[in-house]
């Protein structure tokens, strides 16, 4: 019936992978525009609204920051774990942990003076996760569990910790019985770049990993050793490479990363405790990664599309009364269109040969 | 502990484990079939989100049954199209399955947050159910509890002495060796995914018109995930995963034990002792790694192309 079949390539297609995240954005857009026309939207509003509105000021580029820094801090922490074929995706629990164990100091040190505070928080922030991603490796290094069910169960651990905390001993006093706690003190806040923002100096962390980790990854033997790893599980083992450590590392340091993430959120545009301290990061940060092709500058810009996802969540449903939910289900779409696209790496669409055709139908005339 | 509390816990832990037992089913059959979805909290959400809307749209419960039902299969057909037409890598394409599904449910079902419907009521099947203890425990439930041990009653058999059976498996050890024989390896995991995907999203309007009869945003709370420790922690057999998901149901009503005890304990902390378990639970199946190996569908996971 169809004409076409996939015919593997000889070896993969270097310009389809750069390409198919660029497809996965163009298919993604027509979906969403033939949904917001079904929604009765016209579409080509609705997608301004969504993806460009957000953008056309200073103040919409500083928010897109702020939601580019968490999403980045994550999304290179995990690209870490996925190019050593580490199926982590604890990010979000990292995330929440970190976010959690700094709070806690942060709150522990309210009444606390000095530019030391700060740091000390961060520092109880990056190690929580780091502890979480920690707890991650032991059950996948020493009892061999599966790192995809371990982490995601360790999410939803992590979630109701949060809940706890919120909703019983870091609860604010004076907050009239919300699940929130108290303001952290401004010696516990991170500075922003200029009053009129939001925009903190978080977005630096994220830059400053992402240069390390292109460094690292790109430089350094460890660097090369993960990557083998991530390729050929058995070369490593023949190299001599220690694949224990290596799962070690990469975890840890994607719980730090992650953690740090949700350090800077809470002592940066949330300034207390609660129980949205995450719009779902650690998750979007998956995309972000396989977008970002698995390289610390694809993950920067993939890290900027996602943030606009949140955005423009939230200005349709201000300018069009949509629900906001609209970003899952966009993020949604451009990872499977991104799935399906990626076929094309080591695929390519060619027409049945129509002698083979003929051949078969000869065989089952004589059969 | 008094009698009628013990009664209660038992019944709510059939109650509870339920859910657990359609998804693991369903995704045991997939993997039988040598697929590997990681995509079932996305189908359970689907399910869940689509069941109530037709329930409340409609009036009827079910017709929310059926419309989870196709919500379920609609998503597994798109898990099928990426993992096995077009060869995709099936763990990624799980993860996107789940991603899409918390997603597109979370928006269909952004105009149904809080409001209430009567759900599905129990049907207490006549005598049987007047006798004591057992008739409360066993056979006072609602519709989808009995239907729940028939198709485990069903798949049980299906695996133990039918051909389909033979064919799923034979697809799920050695595919190209399957298609020799003629078997349509395709078709029949295309079969195998829509089954899980059906009962994936059976599980979701058990969640959304049964368990608590309304609709909120990622209201299966992992227990896609946890099903799909249950079939490895199963090893592939309908009648552990019975077990097993009991198992769970009973770690995850524990507040009501405690309760019964006279403990006060946060609601928060004990909602984590289901996913503790399920950690446990993952240790023990690694621990015993040989065995594990032995009952593992061999081709799990393993795309098959067909020679042109």
């Amino acid at each position: 019936m169809f004409n076409i079949t996939l015919e593997k390539r000889p070896s993969d297609s270097k310009t389809m992978s750069y390409l198919s995240p660029l497809f996965a954005v163009i298919l993604t857009l027509i979906s969403g525009g033939l949904l917001f026309s079904a929604l009765g939207q016209d579409p080509f509003h609705a997608l301004y609204t969504f993806f460009i509105a957000p953008l056309t000021d200073v103040y919409g580029w500083t928010e897109l920051g702020v939601k580019v820094a968490p999403l980045t801090l994550c999304a290179i922490g995990l690209m870490l774990c996925f190019k050593a074929r580490i199926w982590n995706i604890g990010a979000e629990g990292q995330f929440i942990l970190g976010g959690l164990g700094g709070g806690y100091i942060a709150l522990e040190l309210l009444e606390a003076e000095g530019f030391w505070v700060l740091p000390v928080v961060l520092l109880c922030g990056a190690l929580s996760g780091l502890l979480w991603g920690a707890l991650t490796a032991l059950l996948k290094t020493r009892f061999g569990a599966n790192e995809i069910l371990t982490t995601i169960m360790l999410n939803y651990i992590a979630l109701n910790w949060l809940l706890y905390g919120v909703h019983g001993p870091l609860k604010d006093p004076d907050g009239f019985n919300f699940p929130e706690s108290a303001l952290f003190s401004d010696f516990a806040t991170l500075p922003v770049l200029s009053d009129d923002y939001r925009l903190n100096i978080s977005i630096f962390f994220a830059l400053f990993a992402v240069a390390v980790v292109w460094a690292l990854m790109s430089k350094t033997l460890l660097g090369f050793q993960i990557a083998v790893l991530g390729e050929d599980k058995a070369a490593a083992r023949f190299a001599g490479f220690k694949e224990e450590r290596l799962i070690w590392f990469v975890l840890l340091a994607c719980g730090a990363l992650a953690g740090l993430a949700g350090v800077s959120e809470v002592t940066g545009s949330v300034g207390q405790l609660n129980p949205y301290i995450s719009p779902g990061y650690g998750y979007a940060a998956i995309i972000v990664v396989f977008l970002g092709r698995m390289h610390p500058v694809g993950i920067v810009f993939a890290s900027m599309l996602l943030a606009l996802t949140y955005m423009g969540g939230e200005m349709a449903q201000m300018d069009l009364a949509l629900p906001k939910s609209l970003t899952g289900l966009f993020q949604g779409m451009l990872l499977f269109y991104l799935l399906a696209c990626d076929l094309l790496i080591s695929y390519r669409i060619v027409r049945k040969p129509a002698v083979r055709a003929i051949g078969s139908s000869s065989n089952s005339a004589q059969a | 502990m008094d009698f009628e509390l013990f009664t209660n816990i038992l019944f709510a832990t059939l109650r509870t484990g339920t859910p657990l037992i359609l998804i693991a089913l369903g995704e045991m059959v997939c993997e039988k079939s040598g697929v590997l979805n990681l995509g079932q909290e996305g189908m359970v959400l689907m399910g869940a989100a689509l069941g109530f809307i037709a329930a409340v749209v409609t009036g009827h419960a079910g017709l929310g049954i059926i419309a989870a039902i196709l919500a379920g299969m609609m998503m597994s057909v798109l898990f099928a199209f990426l993992a096995v037409t077009l060869v995709s890598n099936q763990v990624a394409t799980g993860l996107a399955l789940t991603i899409f599904g918390t997603g597109l449910s979370g928006f269909l079902g952004a105009g149904y947050v809080g409001m209430a419907i009567d759900g599905i009521a129990p049907f207490p099947i006549p005598f049987l159910s007047d006798i004591p203890v057992i008739g409360k425990v066993l056979f006072s439930h609602d519709p989808l509890v009995y239907l729940s041990w028939v198709m485990f009653g069903l798949i049980f058999w299906c695996f133990r002495s039918t051909r389909l059976g033979l064919i799923i498996r034979a697809v799920g050890e050695n595919p190209e060796a399957a298609n020799a024989i003629g078997i349509p390896v395709m078709k029949v995991r295309y079969g195998a995914i829509l089954f899980g995907g059906a009962m994936a999203g059976l599980a979701g309007a058990y969640l959304s018109l049964v368990y608590t009869p309304m609709w909120s945003e990622g209201m299966s709370a992992g227990r896609g995930w946890i099903a799909l420790a249950l079939v490895v922690f199963a090893s592939w057999k309908a009648e552990r995963i019975l077990l097993g998901a009991y198992l769970f149901g009973a770690a995850s009503i524990l507040h009501l034990v405690l309760q019964g005890l006279g403990f006060e304990a946060s609601p928060n902390l004990l909602a984590m002792l289901p996913y503790g378990a399920t950690i446990i639970v993952l240790v023990i199946i690694a621990s015993d790694a040989a065995k594990a190996k032995l009952s593992t569908p061999l081709a799990l996971g393993r795309p098959y192309r067909p020679q042109v």
